[in-house]
């Protein structure tokens, strides 16, 4: 499966009332399956604009995506998303708030029991079967976000995308967040497409992180391979020479090659 | 004396350790525990809720659980007191304007009627003289079902009002339209499309619960956060699972401000329709009374139709906190 998602000469373009706003313009990308892809740029270059896309959330204006071979026409529990601001409904537990989706992908084919069995694996999957039968009110922002990513893995979908999933949290629980995420895509060996702005976030994690313009009319400036053999600990790479390399390539097209745009933009 | 002193100091620690994050505050006192004074008009009126907490604790010493109880009491009457003291006022105001005789009878003589009254409120001579208890039940019984067949066509198509803009945008001048005009003037045409008083009167209750309810689900449907939807859209949803997983929960807390408000129109008008229907009902029995000349039943009639109308809104504002604490 060296095409499991294509992206081949997008362009999203918006009707505002000053006009036209171009957001995205000529971008293909290809990902393998069991790929992980973050997607990093200033605040507004269209990142989720993307990611948006590829989960049918919004159709281009011109170009065309594929999943698997068919077309993306609409959002579908194939391409599960991890919200930002997780997103979970407030009137179900964390235990529900899976339930639903796991219901909706496999109820008709499973018995009630099978697929509790499977809501109660992807909680346990993210290390909350205590936290199970609460509120999403009742429990900390970081467990909030491991119940929606729960709910996303549940499905078992064809792909992973999440957009700046660890973005609201602290850096401590971020970390261990990170971690986990790590051992669960090794694991289920998901293909994930992760919206970040957090360039350590985005070397550690991915095999390839796409490194976007500056908006308006945003495109792929870089893509850098992450060559760091899995799994990966983030200790023993604080100092490792080539992760180190990754990182200063990431902050180089961020902070010098992107840097002018955003002035011209401020 | 000693003792008074030993009090005071404690209770102006217990006030300084209270008004830390004010300091200005503190000043005063604490200049009058350094100089060992208590006379210090500041320090003494500071002092004396602090020192009757420190007393009241000291009155029952032997039941130390005991104490948040006597805590409780002591708010309960802290609030109570401001209401009753309102009542009062009302009633004083009442009693002193009707003092003098007239046409308006005064408390006392009211309390003498509503004694009897209530001694049977169930009675039945006929179809025009019935106890109080089947006027106000037969008032009810018209809001309930006016309420009720405007709650069935009302959330509904608030539900679909707020799901669809066109139908919004086509049927949102209507109702601004129909909405301010007073459901007294819908009565004749109900009269004379139903030809009964009856029904006349519950259609007015109809007309005028439905549209707090329109437009309050309406609205909560458009309110419903973008997130919650996109959630339906990548899991792919079908409709039903949206509008009871989803769409439903969400908008509960609008639907039921739309339901109070509703309902405490509707009281408002069945009395106005009641009046010109006749029949059995409060209303009727208020205009009825009237023309018996008896003002001290009008007086009761009012303190019954506040009241009822109390309880209905306090019973929906229970009823919103239960759902609404089961759902968040």
């Amino acid at each position: 499966m060296e095409k499991f998602v294509q992206i081949e000469k997008i362009g999203q373009t918006f009707a505002t009332k000053k006009g036209k706003f171009v957001a995205l313009r000529d971008i293909s990308l290809t990902i393998k399956q069991g790929e992980f892809i973050s997607l990093i740029g200033h605040s507004g270059c269209g990142k989720s604009t993307l990611l948006n896309l590829i989960a049918g959330l919004t159709t281009p204006t011109i170009g065309v995506l594929l999943c698997d071979g068919r077309e993306i026409a609409g959002p579908g529990p194939e391409r599960a998303v991890v919200f930002q601001n997780h997103s979970l409904l407030p009137w179900l537990t964390c235990f529900e708030n899976v339930y639903l989706a796991v219901e909706r992908v496999f109820g008709e084919k499973e018995s009630k029991q099978k697929l509790k069995e499977r809501t109660a694996a992807a909680i346990n999957l993210v290390g909350l079967d205590h936290a199970s039968s609460k509120y999403p009110n009742e429990i900390s922002g970081g467990m909030k976000q491991r119940v929606g990513i729960a709910r996303a893995l549940s499905m078992e979908p064809k792909v992973l995308l999440m957009d700046e999933p660890f973005g609201a949290l602290d850096a401590l629980t971020r970390a261990k967040l990170q971690d986990e995420l790590m051992k669960i895509c090794q694991a289920t060996q998901a293909t994930t497409v992760m919206v970040t702005h957090d360039v350590d976030e985005a070397v550690l994690l991915s095999d390839r992180i796409v490194m976007m313009t500056n908006g308006p009319a945003a495109t792929i400036g870089e893509i850098l391979e992450v060559n760091l053999p899995r799994p990966r600990h983030r200790l023993t790479l604080a100092h490792d020479p080539a992760y180190i390399g990754y990182r200063a390539a990431v902050l180089e097209f961020l902070y010098e090659k992107q840097a002018h745009v955003e002035k011209l933009a401020a | 004396m000693t003792m008074f002193r030993e009090k005071t100091m404690n209770a102006v620690t217990m006030d300084s350790d209270f008004g830390r994050e004010k300091p200005v505050d503190r000043s005063p006192l604490e200049i009058s525990l350094g100089h060992g004074t208590i006379s210090q008009p500041g320090a003494a009126v500071a002092a004396v809720p602090a020192r009757e907490e420190k007393m009241e604790k000291a009155a029952v010493p032997a039941e130390l659980a005991g104490t948040p109880i006597s805590e409780r009491i002591g708010t309960l009457a802290r609030e109570a007191l401001p209401p009753v003291l309102g009542m009062l006022i009302l009633l004083g105001i009442w009693y002193v304007a009707t003092f003098k005789g007239g046409s308006i009878p005064g408390p006392g003589k009211t309390w003498d009627a509503a004694a009897v009254l209530f001694s049977d409120p169930f009675y039945r001579n006929g179809p025009n003289d019935q106890g109080i208890g089947w006027n106000v039940l037969s008032s009810l019984q018209r809001v309930g079902i006016g309420f009720g067949f405007a709650a069935l066509v009302g959330i509904p198509l608030g539900f679909i009002l707020g799901r669809s803009p066109f139908l919004s945008a086509m049927v949102n001048p209507i109702i601004s339209l129909l909405r301010p005009v007073s459901p007294l003037a819908w009565l004749p045409i109900g009269l004379l499309v139903f030809q009964k008083a009856d029904p006349a009167a519950t259609y007015t209750i109809f007309i005028c619960s439905i549209w707090p309810m329109i437009m309050n689900t309406a609205q909560g449907v458009q309110r419903v956060p973008q997130d919650y939807l996109n959630v339906a859209r990548v899991l792919n949803l079908s409709e039903w699972k949206v509008v009871t997983k989803i769409l439903f929960p969400a908008v509960l807390p609008y639907m039921l401000t739309g339901i109070r408000l509703s309902i405490g129109t509707a009281w408002l008008v069945i009395v106005a329709a009641e009046m010109l229907t006749g029949g059995v009902g409060i209303g009727f029995w208020v205009w009825d009374e009237w023309n018996n000349l008896k003002v001290e039943h009008i007086i009761i009639a009012i303190f019954v139709i506040g009241i009822v109308g109390l309880i209905l809104e306090q019973m929906l504002i229970l009823l919103a906190k239960k759902l609404t604490k089961e759902s968040a």
